[in-house]
């Protein structure tokens, strides 16, 4: 088939009717990665505008109205248009029959169909924009979410669809990861991005469908009043957070799990050493995910929800700060005596950690429930999660991406350029969110498209580091886009990494391996 | 290999690239359709949760309302559900043993027992729909009812309406299997696709099994 | 080659057959049950017959009882979790103190 040298996965046949109709994971992945990093632009841009707004205390451009559909669009852009997609879609679909030896995921049509859901689903959601899409925030809170009279509806419509992207995705992992690993791949020799994934595609699998009927339910109230959470017809619209977070709070570990995946393989590879503590790394996603479903209702600590479940819910929320933090252990462990190759990637895997360990005790932080009764709904809130989902998967979507373009494209990116996009991304996300966290401790609320004079210096710092950000990513674009049209060839192994993804060419055929792989060993012996 | 009521051309089915082997298809898929069960698991029981909440905060209310349904009905929709979960399954049997014409026979059976639930499902709805015993804002009975009858209704109408909508889909799956099944395309050799409409067939069942005491039978 | 290996254990006619009546009779015996007024117990008795119905349905009909595990343990895993938000949402309606009714 393409058994021919020169022939790989993009050359092999032309035509955009060949990529849309297309049944490799690779080319399925690499359109994954176009439509997220596009929807990033767009969620990106809304940021840019709030920040502008937020630039200085009063009106500055737009409307409280208006403000609060940006809002609204920049969380449920990031949140399921790429924070959720971002990993495993792209890298994931890419790289997972890969790592495990595989020529293709269980249903590779399914993996389209899946692509399309994120596709129709975000232009359901775009074209709700018509009726000035929603402004209740992209949770969605009854009662208001049933009585705001706007495109709501039809952006979750939009979101429920985009739903089915990530539960077929999290379907197909999981069963390909049982059925189609390489002769002698056990479970305990796959490598830990695969771990981290299969962790995720469990929770996309059972969390999601919840925020399906959740959304379809929502729906009918706004359109039939059904009154499951409408107060005045005896609802209860605390039960609406409960059915909602009850997925976005498995959500935000599908999140966060695959880019750990990452770092494991990215802290091992540029330490040339085997990480420390592979079986604690493996179980801790598996933990994480078990226990991430137990701890939704620390959303809720002020909602209305009851003192007893409150401190259940806190309980079990310090809990799953105890595998998250093993695995920052261990990577730290695992650069002790490495020999570190501090190349772009590297530091993004570096910074994920640091910015992540802070993200994750912020978390904590909020985890008490006394402290969260001041804390909810303040900046200090948007700084944690920004720290987690910027400071965290972001970096590592970009590191992953660093690391593994040689593999994808056949080509090398520009080092140079590469490390300058990582400062300006690093030290404009600390510019733009350190300042939230004590916003938020001065009362900040958030949501809020004013306030007063005293919190502008503060916020006029974070709106410059936005933009320093977003100058950064545009850096990163420049190096995808120069690496692809006038990139140096690439070696098949230019890292020298042991997992099965490097033994293959640069770009690999579409059949992935030429002789199928028999595994024999760990995944990261490293001499 | 082959039996003597297979066609001329025996048809072979083709092992999707990625696969070793036709057995490993057929446990992968078989294990997709597991997962997908989750996911129906998890979404139908978000409903059944609301519903249970609800009917403990609003018993009497909600055993009220649930006397404007007809048990007689439920129960035969539940024979009609349990039947063709029995000829689902024989389907597969029968493939496994190449006996086509057995095969066809009763997904037919099958098919028309979807037909007849649907049949009596819309019968209800006509009623309801005629008397205004609708739900949410939409409920305009003629007489005095609990004051939380509506809600019973909304989780009625959405209940059994997700189910219904599960019902024809499989309904429509099962047409699929008929046509594959004319073009003798199932033998022992291949039955998966029977075996995963079959295990969609089965939850829907397992649906009603629930719905049906917690819906037509309260109080 | 075919799919009925010995690892592929078939599960004969009569059982099915013997299912299927099982299930009737259980189909019966809630609609029975019913009849009687058992206050709360009603519902967990309604209950308690669905489940042995859908046991039936699951080991049987869906071939749970002669499959791969790996499919039980994504059936329960499922079921576990819905129950878990079941929990702890009642839990929370519950117990919440100082409003006049439940909600």
């Amino acid at each position: 088939m393409s058994s021919a040298p020169g022939v790989n996965y993009l050359n092999e046949k032309s035509g955009l009717w060949s990529w849309l109709t297309t049944l490799d994971h690779k080319r399925i992945g690499i359109m994954y990665m176009i439509a997220v990093f596009t929807f990033f632009a767009i969620g990106g841009t809304f940021a840019m505008l709030m920040r502008w707004e937020l630039f200085s205390a009063g009106k500055n451009i737009v409307e409280a109205q208006t403000y609060n559909e940006f809002m609204t669009f920049h969380g449920a852009i990031m949140a399921f248009m790429v924070i959720i997609p971002g990993v495993p879609a792209f890298l994931g679909n890419f790289f997972l029959p890969l790592m495990i030896g595989a020529r293709d995921v269980a249903f590779p049509r399914i993996n389209l169909l899946s692509w399309y859901c994120l596709i129709i689903g975000a232009a359901v959601a775009f074209y709700s924009l018509i009726y000035n899409g929603a402004d209740t925030g992209w949770t969605f809170y009854t009662p208001y979410s049933i009585k705001t009279d706007n495109g709501t509806t039809i952006l979750v419509a939009g979101v429920f669809i985009l739903g089915f992207s990530s539960i077929l995705t999290g379907l197909n992992f999981i069963v390909t990861v049982h059925k189609l690993r390489a002769p002698g791949m056990t479970f305990f020799r796959m490598p830990l991005f695969i771990w981290g994934l299969y962790a995720t595609a469990i929770m996309q699998v059972m969390a999601t469908p919840v925020l399906g009927i959740t959304l379809l339910l929502l729906i009918a109230e706004r359109t039939m009043g059904i009154g499951f959470f409408d107060p005045t017809l005896g609802g209860d619209p605390v039960l609406f957070q409960h059915f909602f977070w009850f997925y976005s709070h498995p959500a935000v570990y599908i999140m966060v799990l695959p880019a750990m995946g990452v770092i494991s393989e990215l802290i091992t590879c540029y330490s040339r050493k085997t990480i420390f503590g592979y079986r604690a790394i493996a179980w801790s996603s598996v933990g994480i995910a078990a226990v991430s479903f137990f701890v939704w209702g620390h959303h809720m600590f002020v909602s209305g929800e009851s003192e007893v479940v409150a401190i259940l819910f806190s309980f079990m929320t310090m809990l799953v700060g105890v595998p998250t933090a093993i695995k920052v252990f261990n990577w730290t462990a695992t650069l002790y005596k490495g020999s570190i190759i501090f190349n772009a990637p590297m530091l993004f895997a570096m910074g994920f950690i640091f910015l992540f360990t802070i993200g994750g005790v912020t978390g904590i932080i909020l985890a008490v429930t006394a402290v969260d009764v001041h804390f909810h709904d303040t900046y200090f809130v948007v700084a944690h999660f920004h720290y987690v989902m910027v400071g965290g998967t972001l970096m590592a979507i970009a590191g992953g991406m660093y690391h593994w373009m040689p593999k994808m494209f056949g080509r090398m990116y520009n080092e140079f350029w590469a490390r300058i996009s990582f400062v300006l991304i690093f030290v404009g996300f600390n510019v733009t969110f350190f300042p939230q966290f004590v916003l938020g401790a001065m009362g900040m609320p958030r949501r809020y498209y004013d306030y007063l004079p005293v919190f502008q210096p503060l916020n006029r710092i974070s709106s410059i580091g936005a933009w320093t950000i977003g100058i950064g990513f545009l850096v990163v674009l420049y190096v995808i886009l120069r690496c692809i049209f006038t990139g140096e060839k690439a070696p098949d192994n230019p890292w020298g990494a042991t997992t099965l993804e490097w033994q293959t060419s640069s770009p690999p055929p579409h059949e992935n391996f030429l002789t199928q792989p028999v595994v024999t060993g760990g995944p990261y012996e490293y001499k | 290999m082959s039996t003597s009521n297979t066609t001329t051309q025996e048809y072979v089915h083709h092992v999707a690239h990625h696969f070793d082997s036709a057995e490993e298809e057929y446990r992968t898929s078989k294990f997709g359709l597991w997962v997908f069960l989750m996911t129906e698991i998890l979404m139908f029981g978000g409903l059944f949760v609301g519903y249970i909440i609800f009917r403990g905060i609003y018993s009497e209310a909600f055993a009220e309302a649930s006397k404007f349904l007809d048990w007689r009905l439920g129960a035969i929709n539940t024979v009609v559900l349990i039947f063709s979960s029995l000829t689902m399954v024989l389907s597969i049997y029968y493939a496994q043993h190449n006996q086509k014409a057995k095969v066809l026979l009763n997904l037919y059976i099958t098919f028309f027992c979807g037909v007849i639930f649907m049949c009596i499902k819309a019968y209800e709805y006509a009623h309801k729909i005629h008397e205004g015993l609708l739900p949410g804002h939409m409920f305009h009975y003629s007489e005095q009812v609990a004051a939380h009858a509506p809600l019973y209704f909304s989780f009625y109408f959405c209940m059994t309406g997700m189910h219904g909508i599960h019902v024809m889909v499989g309904m429509g799956f099962i047409l699929w299997l008929i046509r594959r099944a004319h073009r003798g395309e199932f033998s022992s050799n291949y039955f998966t696709p029977l075996e995963c409409v079959g295990l969609f067939w089965h939850l829907v069942d397992l649906i009603w099994i629930y719905l049906f005491p917690l819906l037509y039978l309260v109080g | 080659m075919s799919l009925k290996s010995e690892e592929h254990h078939i599960i004969p006619l009569k059982s099915f057959i013997g299912v299927f009546f099982a299930l009737l009779f259980l189909t019966v015996l809630t609609v029975v049950a019913a009849q009687f007024n058992m206050g709360e117990w009603n519902t967990v008795v309604a209950m308690l017959i669905a489940s042995i119905k859908a046991f039936f349905v699951l080991a049987y009909f869906m071939h749970l009882k002669v499959d791969d595990k790996v499919f039980l343990v994504c059936f329960l895993l499922a079921v576990f979790f819905l129950i878990v938000m079941y929990a702890f949402s009642v839990v929370d309606i519950y117990t919440r103190v100082g409003v006049s009714n439940i909600l």
